[in-house]
């Protein structure tokens, strides 16, 4: 890469709040090995205090540092710069379908508020009194309830995904693939319960199928596959109640 | 300013089927306008289907029988999405339904000439 020469990168970022804001442009110093979050907390400690950002584990686990990067949206901690650079120019701005807060902070409300919407928290079969059930970890509804659960709440596919960006009530990707491990989980009761929540107006049936979530997910889980499972199953459940009805 | 996450293979594909759908969509109305005047024009149909032997046409033709194809294709693969087992193959069977798509259309348009 050129980059090795260049002693220097030229960085844009949005800067603003809810109501509006302009780009702002950075020179950062450039090194071989540099993550994206590195060049923001550059410029936050030595260039400008005043920018706001957000991140916590800077390992890729914790979720807290997604931003558009050169218009994409990734985990800024585990995205290397050389991997991104645009001759020497970054553009980084906000997460795309979250209201910004200030700077590069949007507010997740929304993002986490759709996870309860999409039932996507426990219903327990069992009490604390009750011995621990034994799950078969082989059987396929376990690898179903798996495939998923290493989503680390980035929100990188709600920021992906055109069909949120058409339809703020959309649950999202993220949501749904939380949805789907849980209907996939044997210690997890109350299914109807979750396929009336997900087939609403807001729900699965919103998908396009784009892929963009599957595309940009950093830890390559599938959210496309999860809401066209959560499809079939609320198109089986519906025949079903109309048979027996 | 945030450019819309895009042109990765499936969201093309999504494109693909929208546009294909929306000029079948306006193309249905003309055709049934057409086959109409055998009724009621049959002159004026005896005309326009030897404007329709001219090659441009036949090109024209070989488009329409693409979009048709490649709705239809890349409408069972949507199907087959939502109500068969998953399967990881998106992008092949995209690409599988553009492909066979050109065929369907390059062997009219080779019959037509």
């Amino acid at each position: 890469m050129e980059q090795a020469e260049q002693t220097h990168l030229e960085v844009t970022v949005r800067r603003g709040d809810a109501d509006g804001g302009k780009d702002e442009v950075f020179r950062v110093p450039a090194h071989d090995n540099q993550t994206i979050l590195d060049v923001v907390s550059w410029i936050q400690q030595y260039s400008d205090p005043t920018l706001t950002y957000r991140f916590a584990c800077r390992v890729g686990m914790c979720g807290s540092c997604a931003m558009m990067v050169n218009g994409e949206p990734r985990w800024t901690c585990r995205t290397h710069v050389n991997k991104v650079l645009d001759g020497n120019k970054l553009h980084i701005a906000p997460l795309r379908n979250l209201p910004v807060i200030k700077d590069l902070a949007v507010d997740m409300d929304p993002f986490f508020d759709k996870w309860v919407e999409a039932e996507g928290k426990h219903h327990p079969t069992k009490t604390r009194d009750d011995p621990i059930e034994q799950i078969n970890p082989e059987s396929a509804e376990r690898s179903e309830a798996n495939a998923g659960i290493e989503c680390i709440n980035c929100s990188v596919c709600y920021a992906a995904c055109d069909t949120v960006a058409g339809n703020p009530d959309y649950l999202g990707p993220a949501a749904l693939q939380r949805a789907w491990t849980l209907f996939n989980d044997a210690k997890n009761e109350d299914k109807q319960t979750i396929l009336d929540a997900v087939s609403g107006t807001s729900g699965c049936h919103n998908c396009h199928s784009m892929g963009s979530c599957t595309h940009y997910c950093p830890n390559d889980l599938n959210p496309m596959a999860a809401v066209a499972g959560l499809k079939r199953e609320t198109a089986k459940s519906f025949f079903r109640r109309r048979k027996n009805a | 300013m945030t450019r819309p996450p895009r042109s990765h293979p499936l969201w093309l594909a999504f494109v693909l089927h929208r546009l294909s759908g929306l000029a079948l969509a306006l193309f249905l109305p003309a055709h049934f306008w057409v086959l109409s005047m055998a009724l009621t024009q049959p002159q004026r149909l005896d005309s326009f289907l030897e404007f329709a032997e001219n090659p441009m046409v036949k090109l024209a033709e070989f488009g329409l029988v693409f979009l048709l194809s490649v709705h239809i294709f890349g409408g069972l693969r949507l199907l087959a999405l939502e109500f068969l087992p998953w399967s990881n193959k998106q992008k092949s069977l995209a690409a599988g339904a553009v492909g066979l798509s050109l065929f369907v259309s390059g062997t009219f348009f080779l019959q037509a000439i």
